[in-house]
């Protein structure tokens, strides 16, 4: 059976801002699917249901900075990268969405 | 002294003749360099050599302005790491051009310790692969066959330490990136604990089982690096608040009378070339005749250890990778007046990203979907819990674990491109360590049809030092195969 | 055509619910060491963390997760034992790393209520959750008509508030209001600011947007489930609450009544019209992604430690309210004056900040009220502080400031010009009590004024006002008034 359809590999692509064209999206799809099938294999795992997730690998809590302010980098160096930079600031193309 | 005879050094030799002055440690630089320039246009291993600040580097160890156990000793760095105003391309096509304005942790540490930094090495585009194959600026050569993988993602670093283009590198491992290079390349590579060496200024490709660690030709060397990366550093919310594990002490131990040694039943059989299991095979009989007592452990959730890396990791790099977008740095692609941001995000990334990434990206955002989240992230999550269960029960029965580091020898370049599921199984034996963030080392333990077969060793969460005592003591009963290089000649 | 406000909560019962976002004012960022300041230049409090720079990693400011922990309590929620930060992940260039750190199922407060007072009754508002999260950065629109984001031709981005600490206050949805829907959701807004700016925690300004709200509005027929809602975005003053509240129910009663059907969607509030207008949506429902989030360890906060700052925290703003009429001894029909005008809170603060009661009054009552009329804003959103107001008394007091000059002082402080002592220094405003200085313009009035002159040469003492006057315009208020007289009288030879 099929786990994933070419539909659902589209809107994963808009999701994550990636212009795929059809013979990519093809190609993904394709992919995607016989990794979903390997990794399928998880939901196997019954004796997970009552474990408790792992997000991190060192049992660490209350990990903070005192409120005390550090220098910034110099405004040149932060837009030393920027491919596109006005007024000291980054530039973009025309935005199209409004914020989520 | 031929520049030869430098380069064959172990960063031990070298780091003591410079600091007896018998060696200046710009001479030592100019020496890499000088191979460097020799052999680099086959192996490829360094996307980027940095001649100038490395000798400035190695001028101000013989100026007596740095000194430490590493001080003038050169070291190749994984581009995954940021140097400031260092090109940082993390084998990606979206970051070329891109100089840091600043230093990751263990950089700063390098610098510190008066490391000689001779530049910057290839990787599969960030970190993701096992031969290199996937940085967008070519395939790094194994030196044992050059049209062999050198494994990956660290094959640069892994590949110019045996090719003795640097004695030590740094590599990072999030599921075998440092300790699969090592096993194909007969180099030693060291995966710390999760949170022993600071994260900061590591482009993250999977931020709860990214780690960096040392790259070296002895286990002396790989110590001697590891004590100088690690420790607590308050700029990464995950770096453990303890003191380093003894590491250079315990690697000049040598001695493993009485230590118990478990080997994992789950990692052997299917998808292990007999080559390896024969090595392996003598590797654990000569363990038990250095007087280490060896058991049979079971791990039963290790079968499961790739599939749960393979969604969460992939989770991880979905949300990491987002930050490529074209805005404050690295490539943009249709700003024509015309294409709208979304447009121009979308072609960067389309463009910038080679396949193996955005296939990643996608599984990823996959299973982070609602819908999918429980069945997919959350599912592995819980895995992972359950195959660090099954460490921490070995743990109650052995000092250390142990299995073949990688499943095969060096692959061919090219023979597993077109099967990602193929390619994802060289991490076979590696991954479990990562995703129960404890220690793991590879070292060699001889060849199969002449090329190298790697060790690997497990041990709890900061118990570093165990790799090292029991690394050091079967080093130096079988020492490490040397590459022949015929290519050279 | 519109349904008139009163009319359609005849006919519909409206729903509303609020999400507040407020900027702590702790000294540095959320997850790194730059200055969290206002009206810095351009991405000069920037580094690599906040940029999202590749490799880069936040650490949380333990000062923030003070704040909210406070705020939580005053709000009397429960305070986690145990949560994490999440990552919600969406692409905007305002957010350097496209992914917000966030909290999504586990807030660090839950649970809480805040009483308001409408109309003399008191409303429980509900609170579901307060959590942390970051800021994003500020964009600019340029090469359209209006700087607004249709018609623009690029945008230019600042990540000096990416990254500053954000609380976020949502309520359960606000039912049983009818007519008083609006009036709910403003006194809602203006009591929570109160209460924040009480703990300290934020400099809640609505006009520089440290304080923002979303405004949710359903309206449903009675005895029916509730309608579908919209939500009203970044409504920037205390009025705009009330009017966003008012507008989206015309709007939607409308559309009820011809039988058609409210969208689910996000609105933008204008200013300028009073109305809502639909955000431009997307073409697919947007997949946040949360997740954990693996570069931060999660927070435990000590049952101690939130218990020493449940103990420590001021009286709530109602109480200190009546304690401070009470103290300051103002009468009924004053404090009653004030609470019309929608100043006593102000006037508290100023007295607070070191003026006298009368003083304070007085200002708040008199001038600024007229400066807010004029403005069309509530006198709590002019620019200008408590605290500023009573520096400016204490000016008077020293002599320093004439009230004309205050008046002067006060206009330069509410048009953005700074501090007070900025605008005097600006606009060169302090008293000249010199006397060499006075001297050229006592000539010219009398030179001016000959017949007046004379006849206060002639002991005709009252007749000087009138030069003095005219000094006073020359100097445009800022000479001494009584040194002025004084030359005068010198200079005409006359003693008193
Ligand atoms: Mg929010
Ligand atoms: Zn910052």
């Amino acid at each position: 059976m099929s786990q994933i359809t070419r539909e659902e590999v589209a809107h994963l692509a808009r999701l994550s801002r990636l212009a795929l064209d059809d013979a990519e999206l093809d190609g993904l799809a394709a992919q995607l699917d016989v990794i979903l099938g390997a990794v399928a294999a998880i939901r196997e795992v019954t004796d997970a249901a009552d474990v408790r997730p792992t997000t991190h690998a060192v049992p660490l809590e209350n990990v903070t900075r005192p409120d005390v302010v550090r220098p910034s980098l110099p405004r040149d160096a932060v837009l030393a990268g920027a491919p596109q930079a006005e007024d000291g600031r980054f530039r973009v193309p025309q935005i199209l969405a409004d914020e989520a | 002294m031929s520049s030869t005879d430098l380069t064959r050094r172990t960063a031990a030799e070298t780091a003591a003749a410079i600091a007896a002055r018998e060696v200046s440690a710009v001479e030592v630089a100019q020496a890499h360099l000088d191979r460097i320039a020799a052999v680099d246009d086959r192996v490829h291993a360094f996307l980027h050599v940095d001649a100038e600040g490395a000798l400035a580097q190695a001028a101000r160890v013989d100026a007596g302005e740095l000194s430490g156990p590493l001080a003038g000793v050169p070291l190749a760095l994984k581009d995954v790491l940021c140097q400031e105003g260092i090109p940082t391309t993390v084998g990606s096509k979206i970051l070329e051009g891109w100089r840091p304005p600043y230093d990751a942790t263990v950089t700063a540490r390098l610098k510190a310790a008066g490391v000689v930094l001779l530049g910057k090495t290839n990787m599969d585009e960030f970190a993701m692969g096992s031969s290199t194959e996937h940085s967008a600026y070519g395939p790094t050569h194994n030196p044992w066959d050059l049209d062999r993988i050198p494994g990956g993602s660290g094959g640069g670093s892994a590949a110019a330490v045996a090719a003795y283009e640097a004695p030590l590198a740094i590599g990072t491992d999030t599921g075998g990136s440092i300790r699969q290079p090592a096993s194909v390349t007969g180099t030693v590579g060291v995966k710390p604990t999760y949170g022993g060496v600071s994260r900061y200024g590591l482009v993250a490709f999977s931020s709860s089982l990214d780690q960096a660690g040392p790259c070296a030709r002895t286990v002396l060397d790989a110590a001697l690096l590891h004590a100088v990366i690690a420790g607590h550093d308050p700029a990464d919310s995950t770096s453990i608040p303890l003191p380093v594990p003894p590491v250079v002490e315990a690697a000049q131990k040598r001695d493993i009378t009485g230590l118990r040694i478990g080997v994992v039943k789950e990692l052997a059989g299917e998808g292990y070339e007999a080559g390896v299991e024969a090595r392996f095979a003598e590797a654990v009989e000569l363990l038990t005749a250095l007087g280490a007592t060896v058991t049979e452990v079971s791990c039963p959730h290790f079968g499961y250890a790739l599939p749960a890396y393979y969604l969460i990791a992939p989770s991880e790099a979905s949300s990491n990778l987002a930050r490529f977008d074209s805005v404050r740095f690295g490539l943009r692609v249709g700003d024509d007046g015309v294409h709208s941001l979304e447009e121009v995000m979308s072609l960067t990334r389309e463009q910038g990203f080679g396949p193996e990434v955005k296939r990643r990206i996608m599984l990823g955002t996959y299973a982070l979907s609602s819908g999918y989240y429980d069945a997919y992230y959350g599912q592995a999550q819980k895995v992972r819990t359950l195959i660090t269960q099954d460490f921490t029960r070995a743990f109650e029965q052995v000092d250390v674990l142990v299995s073949p580091a990688s499943p095969g020898v060096a692959f061919r370049l090219g023979e597993k491109l077109g099967d990602p599921l193929a390619m994802y199984r060289q991490d076979l034996a590696t991954i479990p360590s990562n995703l129960y963030g404890g220690p793991a080392m590879s070292l060699p333990c001889g060849l199969s049809d002449g090329l190298p077969v790697g060790l690997q060793i497990m041990a709890p969460t900061m118990r570093d030092d165990l790799l090292y005592q029991v690394g050091g003591a079967f080093e130096a009963a079988l020492p490490a195969p040397v590459p022949s290089l015929s290519w050279e000649s | 055509m519109t349904v008139p406000y009163l009319e359609a909560l005849q006919e519909f019962e409206p729903v509303i619910g609020l999400e507040t976002h407020v900027e702590l004012g702790t000294n540095s960022k959320m997850f790194c060491g730059c200055a969290a300041e206002f009206g810095a230049e351009p991405n000069t409090r920037t580094c690599p963390v906040c940029l999202g720079l590749p490799g880069a990693l936040p650490v949380v400011n333990e000062k923030a997760i003070e704040s909210t922990v406070r705020i939580g309590l005053a709000l009397h929620c429960s305070i986690a034992t145990w949560c994490r930060f999440a990552r919600k992940n969406y692409f905007y260039p305002d957010m350097p790393k496209n992914f917000q750190t966030s909290q999504y199922d586990e807030p660090l407060c839950v649970d809480g209520y805040l009483d308001v007072e409408v109309g003399g009754e008191t409303v429980r508002v509900e609170i579901e959750r307060v959590h942390l999260e970051e800021d994003t950065g500020k964009t600019l629109h340029v090469g359209g008509a209006t700087g607004r984001i249709s018609g623009a031709t690029h945008s230019l981005v600042d990540y000096n508030r990416a990254g500053i600490p954000l609380v976020e206050i949502v309520t359960r949805p606000v039912t049983g209001t009818g007519e008083r829907a609006a009036a709910v959701a403003k006194a809602y807004v203006a009591e929570l600011r109160d209460l924040l700016r009480g703990l300290d925690v934020s400099d809640v300004r609505m006009e520089q947007g440290s304080m923002r709200c979303d405004v949710n509005t359903s309206l449903g027929r009675p005895g029916e489930p509730w309608g579908t809602r919209t939500e009203t975005k970044n409504v920037n003053s205390l009025r705009s609450v009330e009017r966003a509240v008012r507008s989206e129910v015309e709007r939607q009663a409308v559309v009820l009544r011809s039988g058609g059907r409210i969208v689910q969607e996000t609105r933008h509030f204008s200013e300028a019209t009073g109305t809502t207008s639909p955000g431009r949506s997307k073409e697919e429902a947007t997949d946040y992604r949360y997740f954990p989030e693996p570069d931060l360890v999660p927070v435990a906060p000590d049952p101690a430690w939130v218990a020493a700052l449940k103990a420590a925290l001021p009286e709530p703003p109602s109480v200190r309210r009546k304690q401070l009429v009470t103290q300051l001894g103002l009468s009924e029909n004053d404090s009653q004056a004030m609470v019309n005008a929608g100043v006593l809170d102000l006037v508290l603060a100023t007295v607070e900040a070191g003026a006298p009661a009368a003083e304070a009054r007085n200002w708040w009552l008199g001038h600024l009220a007229q400066a807010a009329n004029s403005a069309g804003t509530s006198p709590d959103e002019l620019a200008i502080t408590p605290a500023a107001v009573a520096r400016v008394v204490e000016l008077v007091a020293s002599g320093s400031l004439t009230a004309g000059l205050a008046r002067q002082v006060v206009d330069g402080v509410l048009a953005g010009e700074g501090a007070p002592d900025d605008v005097v220094a600006a606009r060169g405003l302090a008293v000249v009590s010199d006397e060499g200085a006075l001297g050229s313009a006592v000539d010219e009035a009398i030179a001016a004024q000959p017949g007046i002159a004379d006849k206060v040469r002639g002991g005709k003492l009252p007749a000087v006002g009138a030069l003095v006057g005219a000094v006073m315009k020359a100097t445009r208020g800022q000479a001494d008034a009584a040194v002025v007289r004084k030359l005068l009288l010198e200079r005409l030879g006359v003693s008193e």
